[in-house]
């Protein structure tokens, strides 16, 4: 009996200090919640509402404005496409900083989710000899022509497949998305993806408030942390909702196309019967969603 | 004697004073770590220093993140992995080189096990240490585990990886506690438990580095790795590096304990290690040949290791740094002469093992992500933190190792055992 109580206070006191411990660190219920939180692919509706709900009012607190955060899944009959006109392309770069607002990529420490390569006409399609730094007062330049790059969302991904943890997948809609807190950040996907498409948040990610794009997806543009790994996910909080991504509407000279790839009557299917297409190292067979074709 | 109803030609089954035997084994095993000459606590306290110096960059990285490395989204994989990948070859070199010492005789086998065992125990530590460092959320490592995380087994090599190391820790410290335990109780140690399980770790031995080189084989992205000469590669180096240490640490052993090993023994270990580096010169000729010869874009890589592309020739240093200290060892290692002399022997040793540390370090890494996939260069060198880092892991590891051979030694050849226990209780 004695040993009994002994055992029981001995326990009482090791939470009291395992607690207090986690309080000295700064912790909360709300992030032992969220440190215990399971892949998001294996959560119920129920616990995925929950969480998007602690979320929403989480970067309430932070921010002082009012979030929605959708875990809206694939709609059934959609399997999303890209095509980009190469003849149309000026290399302005446009679609890089609307992509970073509408994504909430952080400033600083930089992040850029679409990569505009400037390669010599002469080469045609030459990586060893591309640039993505160019900078000058004018594009197009001359001799020039211009392939912006960001994830091809193949329909065969290499980084899906070496994960580690099963953090990324493939939805059913055809969206390669990251779940930020399954991510452990070993960056195995980052040395498997051909198309440099995956960026990882090396320091603390920093998004200023009065910037930050309210409008949110769980799987898309919410926050980032610390050492995970993000990536374009075709603005999933948009074209879910039936809107064109946001590179698609900011592209000045329309040479972006976006479109359900099962609908026979979409432009993408459009593109893809009436004119030639190729995608990026298709030696690879990593099978691209994202098509290049010239319109002109 | 409390043991004495239990077989003697076996060891493994319980003792009832276990439990009090266990605190006094423990309490005796810390008196001994902590006694020594002056040499060994000047060894300590360099280690210590290095400890603590290096801790605190590594505190800076935890704090601030990865940002710290010099790693960027283009060099994504750099020096920790690159340590990770050496050490994993010296923790299998380790167990290896039980083949030659069963199949020569050589006389201390049961030492050299016991010895190699527990430097594959350590590193395999080590090894798990510079993945902790390099991932990005350390703390989320259980979301790799089956059951309770979402294993992607058998998909990711990395958990591959993850598991044949888990597996060769459990093995090498479960047969190197249970020999050296037999031998603290002066039992026979029972060897229809024992012979299969170092049978079974000398496959695992080479599974651990295959499985490594197929982490970065299995990718077609990185040309660079993509080339099946990999795995043979690395399994060749390993087999220079690896036995470095031990070359070493056999002599040290064999001037301060009771430790027997005929020179006869340590110029075969030599010999060994001329035909792994000439396996491996042959490989690397093979694989250069092709890549210059053919003169395809994927030439650019090797190119950026041996001569920079352009201005950014940081990294010619370090490879040739490598190739000259490593032609160096194998032309020591290769003259009779010079491998049977004990000096030029064990520059030798140093220099192929400083050459493999940095070939896996930098240049096995490095060129894999420059230029990388876009065709951008990114010139990487490893930053303060990240070498501050690397250098408390490896001064841990050190740390642990001397202790565990300390206590080996003392149990091997200072009548550490039971009775020495009892009669100073």
């Amino acid at each position: 009996m004695k040993k009994e109580k002994s055992r029981r206070s001995f326990l009482k006191n090791i939470s009291v200090v395992t607690f207090s411990a986690i309080a000295a660190t700064g912790c909360n219920m709300a992030s032992i919640d969220e440190f215990l939180q399971q892949n998001f692919r294996i959560l119920s509706k129920k616990e995925k509402n929950n969480i998007v709900k602690s979320l929403e009012a989480k970067y309430k607190e932070k921010y002082g404005k009012e979030f929605h955060v959708s875990d809206k899944p694939a709609i059934e009959g959609t399997q999303f496409g890209y095509a980009l006109d190469l003849s149309r392309c000026v290399g302005c770069r446009r679609c890089v900083y609307a992509c970073i607002k509408e994504n909430n990529q952080s400033r600083d420490p930089q992040i850029h989710w679409i990569q505009v390569l400037q390669m010599e006409k002469e080469r045609g399609i030459d990586f060893a000899h591309a640039d993505v730094h160019y900078n000058p007062e004018k594009v197009p330049e001359k001799g020039h022509f211009y392939i912006p790059v960001a994830c091809q969302q193949c329909r065969n991904p290499q980084c899906i497949t070496v994960c580690p943890v099963k953090a990324t997948w493939q939805e059913p809609d055809g969206i390669v998305v990251v779940d930020y807190n399954w991510c452990i950040g070993c960056r195995y996907c980052m040395a498997a993806c051909p198309y440099g498409a995956r960026h990882f948040n090396w320091g603390e990610p920093n998004v200023p408030g009065e910037e930050i794009n309210t409008e949110m997806h769980y799987l898309g543009n919410r926050p980032r942390m610390k050492g995970v790994v993000e990536k374009c996910t075709f603005c999933i909080q948009r074209v879910r909702e039936g809107k064109y991504p946001s590179c698609v509407e900011i592209c000045p000279v329309g040479a972006r196309k976006f479109g359900n790839l099962l609908d026979p009557e979409s432009e993408i299917r459009y593109i893809l019967e009436n004119k030639r297409v190729l995608v990026l190292k298709e030696e690879l067979n990593t099978q691209p969603k994202f098509y290049y074709f010239f319109g002109v | 004697m409390a043991f004495s109803a239990l077989d003697k030609n076996d060891c493994s089954k319980p003792d009832k004073k276990f439990d009090m035997n266990f605190f006094r084994f423990l309490k005796g095993s810390i008196k001994i770590i902590l006694k020594g000459n002056k040499a060994y606590y000047i060894w300590l306290a360099f280690l210590l220093l290095l400890v603590l110096w290096g801790g605190y960059g590594y505190f800076g990285q935890l704090r601030f993140g990865l940002i710290k490395s010099h790693m960027r989204d283009s060099v994504s994989w750099a020096f920790y992995i690159g340590n990770f990948t050496f050490l994993v070859g010296v923790a299998a070199a380790a167990i290896m080189l039980v083949i030659p010492a069963y199949v020569y005789n050589w006389k201390p086998i049961k030492e050299i096990v016991i010895f190699g065992e527990l430097l594959a125990v350590c590193a395999v530590i080590m090894c798990i240490s510079f993945i902790v460092v390099d991932i990005g959320n350390p703390l989320r490592f259980w979301h790799m585990l089956p059951i309770v995380g979402t294993m992607n087994f058998p998909s990711s090599m990395l958990s591959w990886d993850f598991f044949v190391l888990m597996t060769y820790l459990l093995l090498n410290s479960v047969v190197v506690t249970y020999l050296l335990y037999c031998v603290f109780y002066k039992k026979e140690y029972n060897k229809k438990f024992v012979l299969p399980l170092v049978l079974f770790s000398i496959p695992l031995a080479v599974g651990i580095h295959t499985v490594t080189a197929f982490l970065y084989n299995a990718l077609p992205a990185r040309v660079f790795w993509n080339s099946a000469l990999l795995a043979p590669r690395f399994l060749a180096s390993a087999f220079c590096s690896g036995p470095a240490i031990l070359l070493i640490l056999f002599q040290i052993l064999r001037k301060t304990t009771k430790f027997e090993i005929k020179d006869e023994a340590i110029w075969r270990i030599a010999e060994l290690m001329v035909y792994a580096m000439f396996i491996y010169l042959f490989f690397t000729l093979a694989e250069l040949f092709k890549e210059f010869y053919s003169g395809t874009e994927h030439i650019l890589y090797w190119k950026y290791l041996l001569f920079g592309i352009g201005e950014n020739r940081e990294i010619v240093v370090y490879s040739w740094a490598s190739i000259i200290m490593g032609f160096i060892a194998f032309m020591l290692f290769l003259i009779p002469k010079t491998r049977k002399n004990f000096v030029t022997l064990n520059i030798g040793a140093v220099f192929i093992y400083a050459s493999v540390y940095v070939e896996k370090g930098i240049a096995l890494i490095i060129p894999g992500f420059t230029p990388d996939v876009l065709g951008q260069i990114y010139v990487y060198t490893p930053s303060l933190t990240e070498i501050r880092t690397a250098v408390m892991i490896f001064s841990l590891g050190f740390l642990l190792f001397t202790f565990l051979s300390k206590i080996a030694i003392a149990i091997i050849f200072d009548h550490y055992n039971i009775d020495s226990l009892r009669g100073k209780s």
